[in-house]
């Protein structure tokens, strides 16, 4: 029972594809299951924005939407129904060809990331043997996208949103793609799928082999997790949106479907890099612990994206947004070395093993660089009453 | 240490988030067609005429002097004045304003038609709900639709609306008791020259209603 | 031959006309990076997985945003054309026909070019990147070494522009300000 169920929607797609000829069956059954990843997502995109708005209302102490369907939660259907009804409207000295395709530009890969994430057991859209390089290369292609809407809308804040942004996205680019390292060195195999399956639970073991559970582990989570936030430009790294200066920052000159297009990717582009995190660091669909282990899947891997959505929310809910110095310092002077200092600590844990041994090494070092160069970071500088040039005090 | 004070943030965003759901009073929103907050007295929205009684082209105070149709700094009154006269609450014969518009779309609630209005005819609403979908017809108030009775502005603006009827209680008696006063001047004149008694009575109101009408301005 | 390779190379060789064709330099750019694609698409339809997917996240996630900012920074947004200097055709073409003919030149001298049927056993990720780190680890660290004197000149570069005019236009920190008022 367990296992069926663990396995229905591979069986679903096994038993859709069987009876065509053997030569599409890949072609057909990869279409299907990005059909399924678009809905599954898209639903999930919808329900996200409904969730985050009731969320942080909550944490500012107000209601949230509370008026389309059961407690507001049909408010998405409202607003899709509106955004896609709305007029498209197109700058005129806007570069209309460019204009019409930096949201496709920008769309196509963030959904192609979601092809190599394993959702479950034998559940990988694309099994490559180089998935992770794919869905960095995937990613890295949406920064072109940006530029394309920025520059195309030939307007000052598009522009400004778009330079913000590049630049935020090829600082970050470093320690999201780095602190992934240490994972594969550990497992030796770029295939995500791979990389979920060598952090079960070894026979006989009761916890998972996660590496959120290692030194090195934990801290290149965060890593991680720190750069996914930047790289979906959501608070506190929101700047190339910054309301208060640019209004929308690169998709300023869009609206109707092509606004929801940016607004969709943005999100796509969250929940991809938290699968990735669930994927590298929190065992993919493996249970955390052995007994757990009849759970289908699947549903471990949507049970921990959702926690990590919910985090994210959490800290969108929280934080004020920095300011460009701020960011740069924390990627340059922070995030980076630290990245650079998590690489030899893994292959030091590799030696090491897992027993204490490993512990008592890597910790110390993982801890001592976090404290040396937070301290580097904010320690220094002294914090004392501003004073304004041309505003009076 | 880096990242302290992250931690305190999202602790503090987690307790208002818990404790919103535990403690309705932390919520501050007003869900407003629903529930709503009791307006201010001196809330002022767009204005409106005041009739007294129960008919609105019977008791309507304003007399179509046309001063707060001049003094309006976006001109959105426009006043015809009627043919004939209509007598006012002190039986003084008035003009009655035949077309009374003002187009709300213009209005700015700047209440300086209020102030000029010497006969307490046009005061400000509360009533902001006005939205419609028509913006021509249904934002411009006629006569008919601005005309609201006397207890709306005792319900809106009671300390205002108790003062102005203690005011025009007070006017109404004076003219009356001079009415009376002028009308026994009258008769002993009446009776002091007999023959023109019946020219004499036919006059009397005349020479009553002039002063009434003074204190009625100041 | 299949119809995929048809329509790569169709677009690579598109995508390499209109940049060399257009008139708006961002333009170019953008064709530029339909080729980089296009050319990835052939590496993956080969089989190299790898260098295909470096491909894209070397050229069209970085070179190429390299390519517009440059255009962006230099020339200014508002000059859109290109102004004719009919004069540097001919070095130009002097210049890339060599080049081509040099390329064209030794994959003709490769030996084994005739048309195989079955391609040889592709070497994995694993494979490359022992390779790399044994036969060819010095290669590697003389292009890791360039590449990092690269970045430490142009950081040297901007920094002794910065100094050689403090009053210059570049932006006014919090510290400079306090103590100017001070
Ligand atoms: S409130 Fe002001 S703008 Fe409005 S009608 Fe009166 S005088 Fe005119
Ligand atoms: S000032 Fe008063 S009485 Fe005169 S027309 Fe206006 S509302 Fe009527």
């Amino acid at each position: 029972m367990a296992a069926t169920l663990d396995q229905l929607f591979v069986q679903l797609l096994h038993g859709m594809t069987a009876p065509l000829p053997e030569a599409i069956r890949p072609w057909v059954a990869l279409a299907i299951s990005l059909g399924a990843i678009l809905a599954v997502f898209g639903l999930c995109f919808g329900i996200t924005t409904v969730c985050e708005r009731k969320a942080i209302a909550r944490m500012q102490n107000r209601l949230g939407p509370n008026r389309v369907g059961p407690y507001g939660f049909l408010q998405f259907a409202a607003d899709g129904i509106k955004t896609l009804t709305k007029e498209d409207i197109v700058p005129r000295t806007a570069d209309q060809v460019v204009h019409f395709l930096a949201p496709l530009a920008l769309l196509v890969p963030v959904v192609l990331t979601f092809l190599v994430l394993p959702f479950g057991r034998n559940m990988t859209a694309m099994d490559l043997e180089v998935g992770l390089l794919f869905f960095f290369a995937a990613g890295a292609s949406t920064e072109l996208a940006v530029f394309m809407a920025g520059w195309s809308s030939r307007n000052k804040y598009s522009l400004l949103g778009a330079m913000r942004a590049i630049a935020q996205m090829l600082s970050y680019e470093l320690p999201f793609i780095l602190s992934t390292i240490g994972v594969v060195m550990i497992t030796g195999a770029l295939s995500t799928t791979k990389i979920v399956e060598a952090q079960a639970a070894a026979p006989g073991e009761w916890l998972a082999r996660w590496h959120v559970f290692t030194p090195w582990g934990l801290a290149a989570f965060l890593l991680f997790l720190i750069a996914a936030f930047a790289e979906s430009n959501r608070s506190p790294f929101d700047l190339p949106e910054g309301e208060s200066e640019i209004v929308a920052g690169y998709f300023i000159e869009y609206s109707g479907f092509k606004f929801a297009l940016f607004f969709m990717a943005e999100y796509l582009g969250m929940f991809s890099s938290s699968g990735m995190a669930v994927t590298l660091f929190l065992g993919g669909w493996t249970a955390p612990f052995a007994f757990l282990d009849w759970v289908p899947s699947w549903m471990w891997f949507f049970g921990k994206l959702g926690v990590l959505i919910a985090l994210f929310i959490w800290v969108r809910g929280t934080t004020p947004r920095l300011r460009m110095d701020q960011l740069m310092d924390f990627a340059w002077k922070f995030m980076l070395p630290l990245a650079l200092i998590i690489l030899p600590t893994a292959a030091i844990w590799h030696y090491a093993g897992r027993g204490w041994l490993g512990w008592l090494v890597t910790a110390p070092i993982v801890v001592g660089a976090y404290v040396l160069l937070g301290r580097s970071l904010v320690g220094r500088r002294r914090i004392r009453q501003r004073s304004y040039r041309y505003a009076a005090t | 240490m880096l990242g302290i004070g992250l931690i305190k943030g999202l602790a503090e965003t987690g307790r208002n988030f818990v404790g919103s759901y535990l403690d309705p009073d932390r919520l501050v929103t007003v869900e407003y067609p629903e529930e709503r907050l009791p307006v201010k007295e001196n809330f002022r929205q767009f204005p409106f005429l005041v009739f007294d009684g129960e008919k609105a082209d019977i008791g309507l105070r304003c007399v179509a002097c046309q001063i707060c149709e001049k003094e309006c700094p976006p001109q959105c009154i426009y006043i015809e004045k009627s043919k004939d006269k209509k007598p006012d609450h002190l039986g003084k014969p008035q003009f009655y304003p035949a077309v009374f518009d003002i187009d709300i779309s213009v209005c700015m609630s700047c209440q300086i038609c209020v102030e000029v209005c010497p006969f307490d005819a046009i005061k400000m609403d509360q009533q902001f709900e006005l939205s419609t979908a028509d913006r021509f017809r249904g934002l411009l108030l006629t006569r008919d639709r601005l005309a609201k009775p006397n207890s709306h502005f005792q319900a809106i603006h009671p300390r205002d609306a108790a003062e102005i009827d203690m005011r025009r209680v007070d006017e109404r008696a004076k003219a009356e008791a001079k009415a009376k006063a002028d009308a026994e001047a009258k008769a002993k004149q009446a009776t002091a020259a007999a023959p023109g008694a019946t020219k004499a009575v036919a006059s009397t109101p005349k020479p009553a209603a002039a002063p009434a009408n003074e204190g009625a301005i100041s | 031959m299949s119809p995929i390779f048809y329509f790569l190379a169709m677009l690579t060789l598109g995508g390499a006309v209109a940049a060399m064709s257009l008139r708006n330099p961002v333009h170019c750019a953008l064709s530029l990076v339909v080729t980089f694609v296009g050319l990835a698409g052939v590496y993956l339809g080969l089989g190299a997985h790898f260098l295909g997917l470096s491909q894209v996240l070397v050229y069209v996630g970085a070179v190429a945003i390299l390519l517009v900012f440059v255009l962006l920074l230099t020339r200014g947004s508002g000059k859109d054309e290109f102004d004719e200097r009919p004069d540097r055709w001919w070095p130009a073409l002097g210049v890339g026909g060599g080049l081509g003919g040099v390329l064209i030149a030794v994959v003709l001298a490769q030996p084994g070019l005739a048309l195989r049927t079955a391609p040889p056993e592709l070497p994995t990720v694993r494979a490359l990147g022992e390779s790399l780190m044994t036969d060819f680890v010095l290669p590697l660290q003389v292009v890791g070494v360039l590449l990092t004197a690269a970045l430490i000149g142009a950081a040297v570069l901007a920094l002794s522009d910065r100094r050689r005019t403090p009053q210059d236009s570049g932006p006014v920190t919090s510290r400079e300000e306090g103590e100017t008022r001070r």
